[in-house]
């Protein structure tokens, strides 16, 4: 029961911060919230015993994301331009998108249900198992690390090769001008 | 950000006591939740922080870019060495079973070192992103082709970092 209010108040504050980044047109209050929204998604997580995905949410999606947006800020005019035309064709997809995947919902099975299908397939061998062979409590480090560990080795592979990718495109030499001094950026440990 | 004392006085007293939490994180996570991913973050956040109130200069030498920039190809190449490691030791790539004597120890390491790998790739990549992104300038002769006569992108990336 109490888990219900939890969960009613906490989609409710979504819902209100999501009215409220569409109905504002000042980019940092954007920003600001939409930090807030991933702090409350974080908290929807605990509360689905979720922990290391709440931390995830909490430390990238309210912090991180809100720091990278802000330094992108800084380029931008404060304000949103304002666009008087009324779009009837967005406001269309977006209905259809909405009451498709409201329907959509209607097919998944029930939240923690045991029976549904992805809780049949090898979690069933990995829960009765991990901590006989393995000795280690947490059983998501056990699937992240051992069990899927080719599938980690490529995530780690993906962030660094994401990480290489923007470094080169924020810091690549071309088109800088080699005698400006003005400005510290990254080209210290270029030359 | 730089003058204000609470944010000074709490940022120095926060540092070491984040970076503690994402150690933690990171080799407490076999028994409790948490791991690479999130203690990567963590890390990062202090660091982040740090840059944030005093300023990015600062922050590079704390961790110059050539270092941090370093250790994100240094977090894959130790989890990939521990797949060659026991490769060498004659079992399939990433299977931690030959790393000790008996194949739950040896699990226990591969896990923990192989975490330590994502750690340290996550939180340095972090935190090379941070320092582009709150130092990106735009070359001279290549300037934005609309851009808001108000704002004064290089005024506004000092005041904020």
């Amino acid at each position: 029961m109490s888990t219900l209010l939890i969960n009613i108040s906490l989609v409710s504050f979504m819902l209100v911060i999501a009215l409220m980044i569409t109905f504002s047109h000042r980019l940092f209050a954007i920003i600001v919230m939409s930090g807030a929204y991933s702090l409350i998604s974080a908290a929807m997580f605990v509360n689905l015993d979720a922990v290391d995905v709440a931390f995830t949410e909490a430390a990238v999606g309210a912090g991180f994301s809100t720091v990278l947006f802000l330094a992108a800020m800084a380029w931008l005019p404060a304000e949103e331009k304002r666009d008087k035309a009324l779009v009837i064709l967005p406001l269309i997809v977006c209905f259809a998108a909405g009451s498709l995947l409201m329907w959509a919902v209607a097919y998944l099975p029930a939240l923690g249900d045991p029976s549904s299908v992805v809780h049949q397939h090898v979690a069933p061998r990995y829960l009765a198992e991990s901590y006989d062979i393995l000795h280690i409590p947490n059983v998501v480090t056990t699937v992240l690390a051992s069990y899927r560990g080719f599938d980690t080795l490529g995530e780690t592979i993906v962030v660094f090769t994401a990480g290489l990718g923007v470094l080169l495109i924020l810091t690549g030499k071309t088109g800088r001008v080699q005698n400006d001094k003005a400005n510290n950026d990254i080209r210290d440990e270029d030359e | 950000m730089k003058n204000n004392p609470i944010l000074r006085v709490v940022t120095k007293t926060l540092f070491a006591p984040i970076i503690l939490y994402g150690l933690y994180v990171q080799f407490h996570g076999d028994f409790g939740p948490g791991g690479g991913f999130q203690a990567g973050v963590i890390i990062a956040a202090a660091f982040i922080l740090y840059g944030m109130v005093f300023s990015l200069e600062e922050l590079k030498q704390l961790a110059p870019p050539r270092i941090v920039h370093a250790l994100m190809a240094m977090g894959a190449l130790i989890y990939t060495g521990v797949g060659v490691a026991s490769f060498l030791l004659g079992a399939e790539f990433l299977n931690y079973d030959v790393l000790a004597k008996y194949p739950a120890k040896g699990q226990h390491y591969g896990i923990l070192i192989v975490e330590f790998g994502v750690g340290l790739t996550v939180a340095s990549t972090i935190l090379g992103l941070f320092m582009a992104f709150a130092g990106f300038d735009i070359p001279k002769n290549k300037k934005p082709p609309k851009r808001s006569p108000s704002v004064k992108p290089n005024a506004s990336v000092k005041k904020r970092s």
